[in-house]
């Protein structure tokens, strides 16, 4: 067969590829064919590679094997992390994905340097710049999830100035590269200050924040891919880079909304210089619960909204939360789990904590779906979470967190509340929720509580 | 203004417009997996880099692609690997019972 025709061959492979990544996203859509969606995903990734194998312009494969088995070694341990861990090997995956894309247009920029023209140089330009950038954030944002960095912002005066000098800088180079695409020295320049910049853009951000930090750097390395595509012509490339960079800026524009916030808030801190001036808060008398006390209310109930937060993940709590949720269904007690969609360090991340300790899915409810039935419920639980349940956020219009949407878990007839201290929440601002007549704090740690409160509804089970 | 950047801009903005209405219908319970699933797409990446490493063209170029080799290939079988492994931890009440 001539190189002529084998290209035609790798072409076709290349189409029933992305017809399947389609086919893969579409099919991820429900729980129900999520698994054939991933099928489809592995089977056009395989039939890719093994197409790009049969190049007829490979004329070296010793550095192809290596590195796939390198690729393989770092892989698969990475695939089968605690899901506890989720969060920060989605970040780290992102700088993965971005360094590639850099990785493959520095090479690029380097080989074809006698011979590009200043399109071909904006494009190589754009691409590592973003590419460079998404690899030091990502790698920030793995950090901080990680703990292996402060999740505290970052902050120091004038810093917004400082951040946005640096990234003109990498514009500028990268102009002047276009205008003079073989003054080759400029370009390592610029990829060093991209990458700096990339440091300076995450560092200043919460944890709190990560889920949309997280998911636009998902974003970023999806674009980046998609600007090799142009690079290279490869249409492949493009149409997975869209895809990717598409879902990416969703999830980033479900999370902004979910806070009521912009990307540029998020982006440059405002919660950050929010945090000092809020007044310290007063104290307050609340009224405190045991966990015998906890299981008789819950014992007591018909209907029992459970909400968990951040703070379930950290404490560990879900696995016991499983137990409650199976021994008051046992005892016909109606309960669901209320889910925030910015609960936790990215995207969907209680819901993938809570599936693994084998909740049932069609228990995990939506803001929007749950928050009509707060008024009907007799106890809503809330674990980890602080802000996502303030009413503050509804009723008080020059509170930080004013017009940000929340679980109307006040409306519910008996709040109970989970927590280690009376200590303020991500955003520092005091939780009116916990003041209320209705409300009992459960103060504690959360797996030990619950699973105090398992143990005396089992008692009542065993006696009755 | 090269051809090839008109044709390649067609396909990105349909590709786009495809990924949005997909993705606006993908249910919020699977947006975790959604993100590590097109993470595995996305390093398809990999295709491009077995290629500037196989052309063996300078020392530097198949340095750069066998380094993005490892690191996208990492992202196919991790990515596919964990997301396959959340989907399947997600069961519905019903099946549950059966």
């Amino acid at each position: 067969m001539n190189a002529g025709a084998i290209q035609q061959y790798l072409d076709f492979a290349y189409i029933v590829a992305v017809v399947l990544f389609i086919l893969a996203l579409k099919w991820l859509g429900s729980p129900v064919s999520a698994r054939r969606g991933v099928l489809a995903g592995e089977i056009a990734a395989a039939l890719a590679v093994i197409a790009t194998l049969n190049n007829p312009e490979l004329v070296a494969y010793k550095w192809i094997v290596i590195a796939l088995i390198i690729g393989a070694g770092i892989g698969i341990p990475l695939g089968m992390v605690k899901i506890t861990a989720v969060p920060q090997r989605t970040a780290l995956s992102h700088a993965f994905g971005a360094l590639s894309a850099a990785m493959i247009g520095i090479a690029e920029y380097y080989v074809g340097l006698s011979h590009l023209n200043r399109f071909e140089m904006g494009e190589i330009a754009m691409e590592v710049i973003i590419g460079s950038l998404t690899f030091t954030g990502s790698l920030i944002a793995a950090g901080k999830l990680q703990e292996l960095l402060p999740q505290r912002p970052i902050v120091y005066k004038g810093q917004n100035i400082v951040s946005l000098s640096v990234l003109g800088a990498a514009v500028l180079l990268a102009v002047a590269l276009v205008i003079h695409p073989q003054h080759a020295m400029l370009f390592p320049i610029m990829v060093i200050v991209a990458l700096i910049f990339g440091v300076m853009l995450v560092t200043p951000i919460g944890g709190a924040d990560m889920p949309t930090v997280i998911s636009l750097l998902n974003s970023y390395a999806g674009f980046s891919a998609a600007l090799l595509g142009f690079v290279l012509n490869s249409k492949v490339l493009i149409v997975a880079g869209a895809l990717d960079g598409s879902s990416g800026f969703i999830l980033s524009v479900i999370m902004c909304k979910a806070m009521n916030r912009s990307f540029t808030n998020v982006l440059f801190g405002a919660f950050g210089t929010v945090q000092t001036s809020v007044k310290q808060a007063t104290a307050r008398p609340v009224r405190s619960a045991s966990p015998e006390e906890a299981a008789e209310i819950l014992d007591a109930a018909r209907k029992v909204v459970i909400v968990p937060g951040y703070g379930m993940a950290v404490a560990q709590a879900q696995h016991k939360l499983r137990e409650l949720h199976d021994i008051l269904a046992k005892r016909g007690v109606d309960v669901s789990f209320a889910i925030h969609p910015v609960a936790g360090r990215m995207p969907g991340h209680m819901n993938v904590l809570l599936a693994e300790a084998d909740v049932p899915y069609d228990r995990l409810i939506e803001m929007d779906d749950i928050n009509p039935e707060f008024p009907r419920t007799d106890v809503a639980l809330v674990i980890g979470a602080n802000d996502v349940v303030n009413p503050a956020a509804r009723f008080e219009k020059d509170s930080p967190i004013a017009g940000m949407p929340i679980l109307n878990v006040y409306e519910a007839q008996t709040i109970m509340v989970i927590k280690r201290s009376m200590n303020p929440g991500f955003a520092g601002i005091d939780n009116d929720l916990y003041y209320l007549d209705k409300t009992l704090m459960l103060f504690g740690d959360a797996k030990s509580f619950v699973s105090g409160i398992v143990k005396e509804l089992n008692a009542v089970a065993a006696g009755s | 203004m090269p051809a090839d950047f008109i044709s390649n801009l067609y396909v990105f903005i349909l590709a786009g417009f495809v990924g949005f209405e997909l993705i606006k219908r993908v249910s919020p319970l699977l947006h975790t997996p959604l993100m590590s699933l097109t993470n595995a797409l996305d390093a398809i990446v990999v295709v491009a880099a077995i290629i500037i490493t196989g052309r063996h063209e300078t020392p530097l170029s198949t340095t750069l692609g066998a380094i993005a080799v490892a690191a996208s290939f990492s992202n196919m079988v991790g990515g596919f690997f964990i997301t396959d492994r959340m989907i399947r931890m997600f069961k519905s009440g019903r099946a549950k019972k059966s």
